[in-house]
């Protein structure tokens, strides 16, 4: 409970959160402990394979081991993690962002892997920010989330640059993202590589997984730099 | 008993057909010798070359997310959907070029058509949930204005060569959408079909159903959006 009473203030100062501010945010009952909820969604799985990475490796297998480990490092700082599946099954974009809306998350975190770029690709959705509504168009719920979603990103850039990591931001265009009512972010995660452009890690290495998935643990300790 | 000038009659007939039948034969032969020779399919006119014109492509990389406007000098038709055709087979050619910054393969042939249509009126919103009309169902009461709907058409073998990632097949759209708004004022609004029907993504993450809106391009600088 300590850990919560330190959280919720963090997250407004930070800009992340902005409960108050929020027709959409979940009614807190006075008295209820503040929760944390995380969202990981474990990008493709089941039929639908992802990417295939280098060494045979399958975009859908990477995902779903990092979400793991995140649940795992997460659950042991005392934060409430939510994922979309914890298997190879296939579960289908829309019953994802369902999943993720009925969380009430604070943070929703899209997790994919490619081998094209380098370094750590975090995604906002490119819809315009929009005023909360009673009634949001689904493909398009994310607009009123949009301005949290781009402060969560920054909050994960932060963290990730401070842990020397190659950091790229973006928008874009992803079903399942632009659907969700909650700060929403697509992690993508490619081959670290130097700056002359030298691969120093592979998606397949083992000590760069660790590192990546320490590496996005810590925004939650950037979230309380004042 | 015939009649002597009826012989006569006959002879000259008959006389008349044998040479007549040389004529032909001759000009038989001569027909034949000229199709052998192959002038009849001999190009009596120059093919037209369209004028080169300059072109401003976004042009993608990969290694830090960006997308750099290039001009290139292009022979470019006055039709605006072979235009825009030209413009992207341009671009594509360069992806699938060995020393690309963002390599996809396919080429210039990967883009199938550019069709032009009347664009109708649309927010950022309303066209990314996919409100803004069909090319089928564009009726008589469309609201519309001067501004185009480009329909580009891709290849599914395009499609299924492109390389999976968030990144990289965000940077496919997005170049190809600015590098229209770049050459075609007019467009507005532009929507992806692969060989002919709609697609949800490109290769599995950068949306095709939605409608992407000039006014979400970035200025042609190299910054990113």
């Amino acid at each position: 409970m300590r850990w919560n009473k330190r959280v919720l203030p963090a997250l407004i100062a930070a800009g992340l959160a902005g409960l108050s501010a929020a027709a959409q945010a979940p009614p807190a009952s006075a008295g209820a402990p503040a929760r944390f909820v995380v969202v990981l969604d474990a990008a493709h799985g089941g039929d639908d394979a992802g990417g295939h990475l280098a060494n045979n490796q399958l975009e859908k297998t990477f995902t779903l081991a990092l979400s793991v480990r995140l649940r795992s490092l997460l659950g042991a700082r005392g934060i409430q993690v939510v994922t979309t599946r914890e298997s190879d099954a296939t579960v289908e974009p829309n019953r994802r962002t369902e999943i993720a809306n009925h969380a009430a998350a604070q943070a929703c975190l899209s997790l994919h892997a490619s081998e094209s770029g380098f370094g750590i690709h975090l995604f906002t959705s490119s819809l315009a920010p929009a005023q909360p509504a009673r009634f949001a168009a689904w493909k398009t719920a994310q607009a009123a989330w949009v301005t949290r979603s781009l402060a969560l990103a920054g909050v994960l850039n932060s963290a990730l640059l401070h842990t020397g990591m190659n950091v790229t931001l973006g928008r874009t265009s992803l079903p399942t993202i632009d659907s969700m009512t909650c700060p929403a972010v697509a992690v993508e995660i490619a081959p670290e590589r130097s700056a002359s452009q030298q691969t120093t890690a592979w998606l397949n290495d083992a000590n760069y997984q660790a590192r990546v998935a320490a590496a996005l643990v810590e925004w939650r300790a950037e979230a309380h730099q004042p | 008993m015939i009649p002597r000038y009826q012989k006569y009659l006959f002879g000259i007939l008959l006389a008349a057909s044998l040479v007549m039948s040389m004529v032909l034969w001759q000009l038989r032969e001569r027909a034949h010798l000229r199709m052998i020779a192959g002038q009849d399919s001999a190009p009596t006119h120059a093919p037209e070359v369209a004028p080169a014109e300059q072109a401003t492509l976004l042009v993608a990389s990969d290694s830090d997310g960006s997308m750099l406007a290039q001009v290139h000098s292009l022979p470019l038709p006055a039709d605006p959907g072979s235009r825009a055709r030209a413009v992207l087979g341009k671009l594509l050619d360069l992806y699938a070029s060995p020393d690309s910054a963002h390599p996809v393969p396919g080429g210039g042939s990967s883009v199938t058509q550019v069709f032009l249509l009347p664009a109708p009126e649309a927010s950022a919103t309303g066209a990314a949930s996919g409100n803004v009309s069909s090319p089928a169902s564009l009726g008589p009461g469309t609201q519309q204005t001067g501004s185009q709907l480009a329909v580009v058409n891709l290849t599914g073998a395009f499609a299924a060569s492109h390389p999976s990632g968030i990144e990289t097949e965000t940077l496919t759209v997005l170049s190809i959408c600015d590098t229209l708004f770049a050459n075609l004022p007019r467009v507005t609004q532009v929507r992806f079909l692969v060989d002919g029907q709609p697609r949800a993504t490109l290769a599995g993450h950068a949306d095709l159903t939605r409608a992407y809106l000039a006014a979400e391009a970035a200025p042609a600088d190299g910054t990113r959006r």
